[in-house]
């Protein structure tokens, strides 16, 4: 590299375009002319940097993929940049090329590409334009200062691009997964006529006890069910926010006019619970969801009967 | 001027708000309710909000109330039929109508004021201060 490259900030709308025409057609960009003259060339450096500096983790994705996304985003680069382009992708021009940018990004945030993997594909460009320029520049030291300013300034804004859309597939995962979990860990179970059961299982948090808390009571009013049991079983640790919760959830029970029992409180937890102070107040509570669903017919007025007597 | 009904079934009252209840309506209410308790002698009120979509702490605290009172004459109240976003603002806004007893509908609600209201001895129910001879 014959300079570092100055500061990347200072080109906003620049016209790059010096003085002495540039070596392609007039009125289109040296940058835009390379990339169809050389077009092999480029995506041959393109290709093989990000091989190399993904060697490890080679194979997730076929070179004949790599190949096509990089092309498209060729066809794209080389569209924007025609004629004066300004180094700003957030320009119309650019359209096109920071949607293939995005899309790219999304895909391997899916795929499970770490940030640095997924970056390395757009910056490697860098490298590949770097050797192209060079090579046509080579008598114009000047010229070739500038064309690598604003090739600088273009694939730095466009890896940032390619980050957003990364951080933006990720979230979307974790929003996706979020939501199946909150509609998988709460199902609502009728055990006897009158009678629902409500398993928790993960954590309990003021989010979680808003759904719960809809399901169990229009369960309630569907099957009109005079006790509900909520079993936790599953429930890894009881705090006072979660203790919390457990008692606005009875206490709407009550008010629709129902029963709450509250089961499935391991050893554990009751010491914690009143390590912590956490007081249930009345709430009917019992240790085993048996015995709750005992009380809970005894409740409802049905009785058990055993076919032989109990040692 | 608008009024919400009181109807008298045997020994109780039956109130059912299905008008848009504003704070005025509910005062109101709430006097009609204990002059006809005493008027009456009647020993459980039952008041049905199934078509109410909102209860607001007013409201709330009005029901409370209103189930304080009617104990002090001697009355149960129930209320039936609150549906479950009712449920859910209530105990966001802190409010769980402790000594309101609340059935999911008319029947359960009558079943409930007939075993609180005759001296039956229920497995677990201490009989609540019912000894009282009259």
């Amino acid at each position: 590299m014959a300079r570092p490259p100055a500061k990347a900030g200072e080109d906003s709308g620049a016209d790059d375009a010096p003085a002495a025409p540039p070596p392609g057609a007039r009125g289109r960009s040296l940058l835009a002319s390379l990339l169809s003259e050389r077009r092999e060339q480029v995506l041959d450096a393109w290709v093989r940097a990000q091989d190399r500096k993904l060697e490890s983790r080679a194979g997730r994705t076929s070179e004949a993929n790599v190949r096509a996304e990089c092309t498209a985003l060729l066809d794209a680069l080389e569209l924007a940049v025609a004629g004066d382009y300004s180094t700003d992708v957030k320009s119309v021009e650019y359209a096109d090329v920071t949607q293939l940018v995005n899309a790219m990004s999304k895909d391997r945030a899916r795929q499970g590409y770490s940030p640095t993997e997924t970056a390395i594909a757009v910056f490697s460009l860098k490298d590949a334009l770097l050797g192209v320029l060079e090579e046509a520049c080579a008598d114009r030291p000047e010229l070739l200062v500038t064309e690598i300013k604003s090739m600088n300034a273009l694939v730095d804004d466009l890896g940032l691009q390619t980050f957003e859309a990364y951080v933006a597939g990720r979230e979307e995962v974790i929003v996706s997964q979020q939501q199946s979990m909150l509609a998988l860990s709460t199902p609502v179970v009728k055990l006897w006529d009158g009678i629902v059961a409500l398993p928790l299982i993960g954590t309990l948090d003021s989010e979680r006890t808003q759904t719960v808390m809809e399901n169990l009571l229009v369960a309630i009013v569907d099957t009109e069910s005079q006790v509900a049991i909520i079993d936790i079983t599953g429930v890894v640790t009881v705090d006072t926010s979660v203790a919390q919760n457990l008692l606005k959830t009875v206490a709407a029970t009550r008010l629709m006019g129902a029963d709450c029992i509250i089961s499935g409180i391991r050893p554990q937890i009751a010491q914690t619970m009143v390590f912590l102070g956490v007081e249930l107040g009345d709430v009917v509570t019992k240790a085993t969801l048996a015995d709750a669903f005992r009380v809970a017919l005894r409740m409802v007025g049905a009785n058990l009967a055993t076919a032989s007597p109990r040692p | 001027m608008e009024r919400i009904p009181i109807v008298t079934m045997g020994e109780s009252l039956f109130v059912t708000i299905q008008v848009d209840i504003d704070d005025r309506l509910a005062t109101m209410l709430q006097d009609d309710l204990m002059e006809r308790i005493v008027a009456t002698g009647a020993r459980g009120v039952l008041i049905d909000i199934s078509t109410m979509d909102m209860v607001d702490s007013f409201l709330g605290r009005m029901f409370a109330g209103i189930a304080s009172m009617s104990r002090i004459l001697d009355a149960e109240v129930v209320v039936i039929g609150m549906r479950p976003v009712v449920a859910i603002t209530l105990v966001e806004l802190g409010l769980s109508l402790p000594g309101v007893r609340t059935a999911l509908n008319v029947g359960r609600g009558m079943a409930l004021l007939n075993s609180a209201l005759t001296p039956v001895v229920v497995e677990g129910e201490p009989a609540d201060g019912d000894d009282a001879s009259d």
